[in-house]
């Protein structure tokens, strides 16, 4: 109870600072918004031939899942790694903050992100293109926080294995650029060669993104049990890997 | 006795490694005590002090804090025991006021943090980003922060290194009131004079192991060759004379260094008869100089004079 009331002052806190790191805002809710501005203008939202959804109806949901990368690996990782090698963390750990809570502010912290980044993104394209949603809203919304807290998970194994704080900016590069051109999040999929799209099936995003478009656009969660099973692996491994290899400094 | 011991430290070793930080460390500190731990730079102070925090464990030995063992009851000391450590740092950009309204919100009741950064002299940084700050400011800051919950032993790793002299002055102070309200202080410090002022008791650290232990009197006291004469004759010396010297009672030693005549005694009152021969010989005063040792003569004949890694 005491973790969690301070896991939200330090999410607080945070959330604050995340304001102040213009390149984090940059990344997590101008980039993905730039991008879905620039596709939309060359291909509007007018329905493709005989389906009912247009490029905005079917991508929306592709660019959250960017939104939710974005902030999992790159602002999750980059952070904490930093945190370490700075000695921040050390710092946290002399106080009577479980590391348990601040871990979890952070995550609460990204998580807001996540959320203002998603609205924004809704609410360009409503004014915009008028997008419309076919899904079950409680289906969606589990579908959006299933996908959060795996690709934090995920987020969570560079940051617990990097050494320094540039290893953790290589490592949430490499697991973050390829996933972003190659799952259908920044760049649609179907945009992709052939042998890419192989390649794509082993990425984590790839799931996630297929699972929020999916759920969108009127498909129920159970009609993905592949990409449900491999987000929640991805959630499990990053818990496991946190568990045992974080450190403080 | 027993219950006035706040901190027993007995036995503890620590390797990172090949590397043997900590060879067996033992000593204890009472209630109400500054005790200063001093060492050559990687003698093994902070990991002695982040032991004791609960920070980092000991391969053996153990530690007794308020009677809890800091490994295992860490989250109940963190309330009675605050700490700065040597090196820690904040987010570049939050502002003070944030920061010191977040850690105090960690602990049940604290002090007034304002109070503390006035007694400090930051109360005009609040809406400063830490990143702006200047060294020995944010050093100040953790030793804020190390107080927030009023805590009944405090443990300072390097208090005043890259503070200006106002600054220790007023560490200084704050420690010493600090143990006049009955609190426990446990301090690491590269600077001689600040063991010897400040502490009551200090410990010498040495390669992983405590070379000497005691107040800084008895430290010095017990130091060989005691205090040092010196003077400038005004006239060379001949053998005969030094012999003269020497001859004295409470004499240890007496050679020329340049054109200086050094004498080591035992204790002032050997002075009188010092000064009598010396005047009665016909040697120049003028300029005669009486040097007590030093905690820093203790440290460097206890831990030799060679640089460390
Ligand atoms: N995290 C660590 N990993 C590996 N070696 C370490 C680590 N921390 C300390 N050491 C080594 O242990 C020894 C003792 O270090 P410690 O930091 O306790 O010394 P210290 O007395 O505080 O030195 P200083 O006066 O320079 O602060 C040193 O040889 C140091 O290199
Ligand atoms: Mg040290």
């Amino acid at each position: 109870m005491r973790a969690a009331r301070n896991a939200l002052r330090i999410g607080r806190v945070e959330l604050l600072l995340y304001f102040r790191d213009h390149s984090a805002f940059f990344f997590t809710l101008i980039f993905p918004l730039m991008l879905m501005l620039l596709f939309g203008s060359m291909w509007g939202n007018s329905p493709f031939e005989g389906e009912a959804f247009g490029f905005i109806d079917f991508s929306v949901s592709a660019f959250m899942a960017m939104v939710i990368a974005t902030s999992g690996i790159m602002v999750l990782t980059t952070n904490i790694a930093a945190y370490r090698e700075r000695g921040i963390l050390r710092r946290f750990r002399a106080s009577p903050a479980s590391p348990v809570a601040v871990l979890l502010g952070e995550v609460i912290a990204v998580f807001a992100v996540t959320i203002a980044g998603v609205v924004l993104l809704l609410l360009a394209a409503i004014v915009l293109w008028g997008v419309r949603f076919w899904g079950s809203l409680p289906e969606f919304l589990a579908a959006f926080l299933l996908c959060s807290i795996s690709l934090a998970g995920l987020g969570f194994i560079p940051a617990s294995l990097a050494r320094t704080a540039r290893g953790g900016l290589v490592a949430a590069n490499l697991l973050y650029f390829p996933m972003l051109f190659l799952s259908g999040a920044a760049v649609p999929f179907r945009m992709l060669p052939p042998f890419l799209k192989g390649f794509a099936q082993a990425l984590p995003l790839t799931h996630a993104v297929r699972l929020m478009q999916g759920v969108w656009l009127g498909g129920s969660l159970l009609d993905y049990p592949l990409e449900l099973a491999v987000l929640v692996a991805v959630m499990l491994a990053g818990l496991l890997v946190a568990c045992l290899f974080f450190r403080w400094e | 006795m027993e219950e006035t011991r706040v901190l027993a430290v007995e036995d503890v070793s620590k390797s990172y490694g090949r590397i043997d930080a900590l060879c067996g460390i033992s000593f204890w500190v009472e209630k109400g005590e500054i005790f200063g731990l001093v060492g050559p730079n990687g003698a093994g102070k902070t990991t002695t002090i982040e032991i004791i925090a609960g920070l980092r464990s000991p391969d053996s030995g153990s530690v007794s804090l308020l009677g809890l063992d800091p490994q295992r009851d860490e989250d109940r000391l963190r309330h009675h025991v605050g700490i700065q450590q040597q090196e820690s740092e904040l987010p570049e950009r939050i502002r003070i006021r944030e920061a010191m309204q977040l850690f105090s919100s960690f602990y049940g009741s604290t002090v007034d943090w304002r109070a503390l950064l006035e007694r400090m002299g930051l109360s005009d940084r609040l809406d400063s980003f830490f990143g702006e700050l200047s060294g020995g400011q944010k050093r100040r800051l953790f030793i804020s922060m190390a107080l927030l919950s009023d805590p009944e032993v405090i443990l300072l790793d390097e208090l005043t290194s890259g503070l200006d002299p106002q600054g220790r002055r007023m560490l200084w102070d704050l420690v010493r009131d600090m143990r006049d309200s009955g609190k426990t202080v446990l301090l690491t410090t590269h600077y001689m004079d600040e063991a010897e002022h400040l502490c009551d008791r200090v410990g010498i650290i040495d390669r992983g192991r405590l070379a000497a232990l005691g107040t800084p009197a008895a430290l010095v006291a017990g130091m060989p060759g005691g205090t040092r004469v010196t003077v400038t004759p005004g006239r060379s010396l001949t053998n005969d004379v030094l012999d003269q010297l020497r001859g004295i009672e409470g004499v240890t030693g007496a050679r020329l260094e340049r054109d200086a005549l050094v004498v080591g005694i035992t204790s002032g009152r050997v002075l009188v008869d010092l000064v009598g021969l010396m005047s009665g010989l016909g040697l120049d005063l003028e300029d005669f100089d009486v040097e007590r040792p030093t905690l820093e003569d203790v440290f460097l004949s206890v831990t030799g004079r060679e640089l460390r890694d």
